[in-house]
């Protein structure tokens, strides 16, 4: 039985991460590819190893359900930080939103940080700041 | 104490991983976490220290179903966008405020949403959040912000604040 429930829990993940995939082809641009990449691939990736934990509870050696449950929150922490990365470096180092977009509130804090970094010198300094 | 702090994660993390009461394994990871907590202690969070209050626990707990549900509805959401032949999408950053004062507050509602549905925190400032947001549907500023940063803010201030 929790052989079978842990299978199409990480069935379903798949399917979370083959539509990441297909969103990072048909998506515009970057921006939205990264919503698409980081939102489907998380919750996919977690599945998949929330059935490796459960499949391993039944197993002897119980230790990989414990390390698969850990991987899981340290993929829900890092991922969205790495989104938000990407978004923010791609938007200051001057990759344009999709044509079709409404609207674009940054532009003029991206404008403000640029200044920052090229009075101050040092991205490290920025970073701390804003952090 | 908050070297401590870092200490004594570091320990869990590995005691967890290695998942055996072995001698060697506890004496490795005293000396090593011993080293990594000399070594970041200086950068670990000053306000983990609040986690030892147990209802902030409580409260997290709360949040983590609460969370995880509105995580599955983004991706039927993302999913439906992507396989629908018309890719109906409107995006645009839009700023939003926030009321979270706490740093770690701010950075789990940043991470929150860039999980949830539709949205993607691109930069903060201050109380100010900068979202990519997938659909955008509206033009007023306070609804937006009940949109995005209403559904975890109460939550996350009784956890962070």
């Amino acid at each position: 039985m929790l052989e079978q429930i842990a299978m199409w829990i990480m069935g379903v993940g798949l399917a979370f991460d083959l539509f990441g995939c297909i969103g990072l082809v048909r998506l515009p641009d970057v921006y939205n590819r990264a919503q698409a990449a980081t939102k489907c691939v998380t919750l996919g990736t977690c599945m998949i190893l929330l059935g490796v934990a459960l499949r391993a509870f039944g197993a002897p050696d119980g230790a990989m359900a414990v390390k698969a449950l850990l991987c899981a929150a340290f993929v829900l922490l890092t991922s969205p930080v790495a989104a938000h990365a990407v978004c923010r470096g791609a938007y200051l180092s001057g990759v344009k939103l999709w044509e079709g977009s409404v609207e674009d509130s940054f532009s003029e804090r991206a404008e403000e940080i640029r200044q920052e970094q090229t009075t101050e010198g040092s991205v490290d300094r920025e970073e701390t700041e804003t952090a | 104490m908050r070297w401590l702090l870092c200490l004594v994660t570091v320990f869990a993390v590995w005691m967890l991983l290695f998942w055996s009461v072995d001698p060697w394994v506890i004496g490795s990871g005293a000396f090593f976490s011993l080293i990594i907590g000399s070594l970041l202690g200086a950068v670990f969070p000053e306000e983990m220290q609040m986690f030892l209050n147990p209802r902030r626990w409580l409260f997290f707990a709360l949040y983590l179903p609460y969370f995880f549900f509105y995580c599955l509805r983004a991706n039927v959401d993302v999913m439906f966008r992507v396989i629908h032949p018309d890719v109906p999408i409107r995006p645009g950053i839009v700023k939003v405020r926030t009321t979270l004062t706490s740093s770690m507050g701010k950075t789990f509602l940043a991470n929150s949403i860039t999980l949830t549905p539709g949205t993607l925190t691109v930069d903060i400032h201050g109380q100010d959040l900068y979202i990519h947001w997938i659909n955008i549907d509206t033009d007023d500023a306070q609804k937006r912000s009940a949109e995005i940063c209403g559904r975890f803010e109460p939550l996350l201030k009784r956890i962070f604040e």
